[in-house]
């Protein structure tokens, strides 16, 4: 019962973004039940497919987890994109670095350069939050910004020749790809950092349900004046909430660098750090709720490749798009973000 | 079946049900309020009675049951319905735009234009008009930010006159005014009747409605139990019908019988407000171990600044001292305040006492979040049990719990703190019901049999006349005064107490 009420929602969002994707479909002249089949064939359809819907997958549980982990706190953390470019690309700068390390150690330590830079650009906003009272959104859309123009900057002195990537990291860094233990996934870019992304989840799950930590941040989230009256701290929950949250966003990198391309390249992330917020959403802030929509984005995105030959690509973002909107208007988590809660009386 | 009222009723209703949750706010009430009298509406916090009031203005509209304005049953009771028949309603909190002049706030959403601006001019005249018509003193031309608490109040009467109101309903109209200004009050409710208006006016003091009201209708427990003429009536006979039984003259007190030595001692504690003004000015107090020190006041003199100040939750002024069993925590966090004994019941249940969205066991470990496990469910079986609450399931959320077991959860989480020496609660049991009232009473009145120090701010008089062994009164930020609350002396302790809340100690 409550898990069907929590459920409605979004499938409710499914059904009419499919609706509305469907008569765009028909509007350029495509078949939508072909086009539907296509989409699943090209995903779920082959072990090539079902392997780069994983790899699309772990990095978007990563960004939902980190903004789920702010929701839950009472934070909209929309900088997690800004995040997980600073975690990347400290990844990448740890990992080219680490050839004298074996393994066990340099894929730990390139994962905390990314998890630190995460957090760190991540408190930068929390802390304003907590002592200023500066909000969150806005102080993180900045911060993303400020992030952009210092990737440029750093980059001009730091990448390749030529080129608008790191030098590649070392070949103790790199994690291996699934298709080493799994031969149908056989050509895929899914690599072990989606166990990665599966234990942060099981992580947040165990943080909010069993820890004191957690607790405090969902009692912060829900009434920070109730929290205050209980003794907790509410600058430093937030901050603290800030920080885990873009330490989760941090680590992204451990998908691109550590597994795919062995470098950290300009624009790699290609927005994943903002479908995380219509990933959080979906999932309402839950672990378990923000791997399966991550799968369902995840899916998408690798979607949008498969339908390409016979209508534009761009039918699967409008998928996405609408999706977003029809979560967002049904959540309530979501309207409180966004008009504020309803003063008690 | 047709309702078919008298002719000469105002506005009235017919089994009127309202349930929020499990709790029944009004049952099967029908009221009829007759043209040109004031009608009381009395009985204790959470009888009802506001919640009847919203029904009839159309706010709340009712789960089942009837409205009747004029005679006539509303089809879709609605505010904007209610307007349209001529009843005006005058809520307990003003809903007054502070920028905007007194007149402007008369005529908005209805202003009188001049081509394409405001016709000011003909605001301020025909506000000025019916201020002079019924004798409601207020400068139609100056900000309402400038203005009185009571100033304020005649404003929100002249919006409702102004829109052709001829049924004024009025919701705790006396709750934030000092005595003078009640009077006042209470003359332009006459001058109002006697111009052919009808008032009903919703109440808890008995004073109140011998003086103004011509009829009386008691509510208990969300049910219309009696309706009266005040002039064949008595105050103890009005209390019966309130409380449902003879108010027991106050059980007396029994003595703290260990050492009593001072628990809690404050002195020059300062709070300033937002805009610079001082909400406390160098505020000193004691209290003793066994003993409950009430502070009574009327409402925005300092009372909720003094129970944050004490709790932690608002910074105070350099020279402030907090002595909790002789350590200062005057300026320490609300962590090393509760270790230190110090218990604190939040004047809002709402926004600082509780998180509805979690559950009782949650709420119970909000101030104990280092417990372990097993500690806690020790402090929630405990509260269950001693304070009798229900569902006594510590795993629903606290939103599934009526506001008086809401208020028993918080209170007695805050009393049964390991350790306590120091209790204040602030408004423990405003909005709660008959039977949380007595528990937290007896429960407050054990805390200091057992040695604690007890801070109790209440708005009730009565309350404090009952718990306390001294009153002090707040006004404008000081101590007043403070008067030992002496059984046989109660008539004159409770004047003594009235004229410091006027400010006549200073």
């Amino acid at each position: 019962m409550k898990l069907g009420r929590a459920l409605l929602p979004p499938l409710w969002a499914f059904l009419i973004a499919m609706a509305a994707a469907s008569a765009l479909i028909l509007a350029v002249g495509g078949s939508p039940l072909a086009v539907y089949r296509l989409l699943a064939a090209g995903t779920w359809g082959n072990g090539y497919g079902i392997g780069q819907v994983l790899f699309k997958t772990t990095p978007l549980i990563l960004t939902g987890l980190s903004v789920a982990v702010a929701l839950r706190g009472g934070l909209f953390n929309i900088g997690a994109e800004g995040q997980l470019t600073v975690g990347a690309f400290l990844t990448a700068f740890v990992g080219a670095h680490a050839a004298s390390l074996p393994p066990v150690v340099a894929i730990p330590l390139a994962l905390v350069a990314g998890a630190a830079g995460g957090a760190f650009v991540a408190a930068i906003a929390g802390a304003l939050k907590a002592w200023r009272g500066a909000h969150e959104v806005i102080n993180t859309i900045m911060l993303n910004f400020i992030v952009r123009a210092l990737m440029v900057g750093l980059g001009a002195r730091l990448f390749e020749r030529e080129q608008i990537h790191t030098a590649p990291i070392a070949l103790s860094a790199r994690l291996p790809r699934l298709s080493s233990w799994l031969s149908a996934l056989h050509g895929s870019a899914a690599n072990a950092s989606l166990f990665l992304a599966v234990a942060v989840a099981l992580f947040v799950a165990w943080l909010f349900a069993r820890t004191r930590i957690g607790f405090r941040i969902r009692a912060v989230g829900l009434s920070p004046a109730a929290a205050a009256a209980a003794g907790i701290s509410v600058p430093r929950v937030q901050l603290g909430t800030m920080a885990l949250s873009g330490a989760i966003a941090g680590l992204v990198g451990a998908n691109f660098v550590l597994g795919y391309k062995y470098y950290y390249e300009d624009g790699f992330s290609g927005g994943i750090g903002y479908i995380g917020i219509a990933v959080a959403v979906l999932g309402r802030a839950r672990p378990l709720g923000v791997v399966l929509a991550a799968l369902v984005f995840g899916t998408l995105s690798q979607g949008g490749l498969a339908v390409n030959a016979v209508v534009p690509k761009e039918i699967v973002d409008v998928l996405t798009a609408v999706i977003i909107f029809a979560v967002a208007a049904a959540q309530p988590t979501v309207r409180r973000m966004l008009v504020g809660k309803e003063p008690a009386q | 079946m047709t309702d078919l009222a008298p002719p000469a009723e105002a506005i009235g209703c017919a089994h009127l049900w309202k349930r929020f949750g499990q709790v029944v706010a009004n049952r099967d009430v029908s009221l009829s309020v007759m043209r040109g009298e004031v009608h009381a509406v009395i009985g204790e916090n959470g009888a009802g009675k506001s919640t009847l009031m919203r029904a009839l203005y159309g706010i709340e509209p009712p789960d089942a049951g009837s409205v009747r304005i004029g005679g006539e049953i509303v089809a879709r009771p609605s505010v904007a319905a209610a307007i349209a028949r001529k009843v005006g309603m005058v809520h307990q909190h003003f809903m007054l735009v502070p920028t905007l002049t007194a007149a402007e706030n008369v005529v908005l959403g209805k202003e009188p234009w001049l081509g394409p601006f405001v016709n000011r001019r003909r605001a301020e005249r025909e506000v000025a008009e019916l201020s002079e018509r019924f004798g409601l003193r207020v400068d139609a031309r100056r900000l309402v930010s400038q203005l009185s608490v009571g100033e304020q109040q005649r404003v929100e009467i002249l919006k409702v006159l102004w829109r052709g109101a001829d049924v004024l309903i009025l919701d705790e109209p006396t709750a934030v005014l000092t005595p003078p200004e009640v009077a006042e009050l209470f003359d332009v409710l006459r001058g109002l009747v006697a111009d052919g208006k009808t008032v009903i006016v919703v109440t808890h003091k008995l004073d109140e409605v011998l003086a103004l009201a011509t009829r009386v209708t008691v509510m208990r427990r969300g049910e219309l139990v009696a309706s009266l003429d005040p002039r064949a009536t008595t105050a103890p006979e009005l209390a019966r019908a309130m409380v449902g039984r003879d108010l027991a003259a106050a059980p007396p007190r029994p003595l703290f019988t260990g050492e009593s030595r001072e628990r809690l001692r404050v002195e020059h504690l300062t709070v300033a407000r937002d805009d610079g003004s001082l909400a406390l000015d160098d505020v000193s107090l004691s209290v003793r171990g066994g003993e409950i020190l009430g502070v009574a006041g009327v409402e925005g003199n300092g009372q909720s600044e003094l129970a944050l100040a004490l709790a932690g939750l608002v910074a105070t002024g350099a020279r402030a001292r907090v002595l909790v069993d002789g350590h200062d925590v005057a300026h320490q966090s609300v962590r090393v305040r509760q270790e230190l004994g110090l218990g604190h019941v939040p004047e809002d249940r709402h926004a600082r006492g509780a998180i509805l969205e979690m559950t009782v066991e949650e709420n119970v470990r909000l101030g104990r979040q280092e417990a372990d496990d097993s500690a806690l469910a020790l402090a929630c079986k405990r509260i269950l049990e001693r304070f009798d609450v229900r569902p006594a399931d510590k795993s629903v959320p606290m939103a599934a719990l009526s506001g008086g077991n809401q208020q028993k959860v918080v209170v007695g989480r805050e009393l049964l703190r390991e350790p306590l020496s120091v209790l204040v609660a602030a408004q423990p049991t405003r909005g709660v019901d008959v039977g949380a009232i007595e528990r937290i009473h007896a429960e407050l009145a054990h805390a200091r049999v057992a040695g604690k120090a007890v801070l109790l701010i209440s708005a009730d008089l009565d309350e404090l006349l009952a718990l306390c062994d001294r009153i002090g009164v707040l006004y404008r930020g000081r101590v007043a005064g403070c008067v030992d609350n002496e059984f046989a002396r109660r008539a004159e302790v409770r004047a003594e107490v009235a004229s410091l809340m006027l400010g006549a100690g200073t």
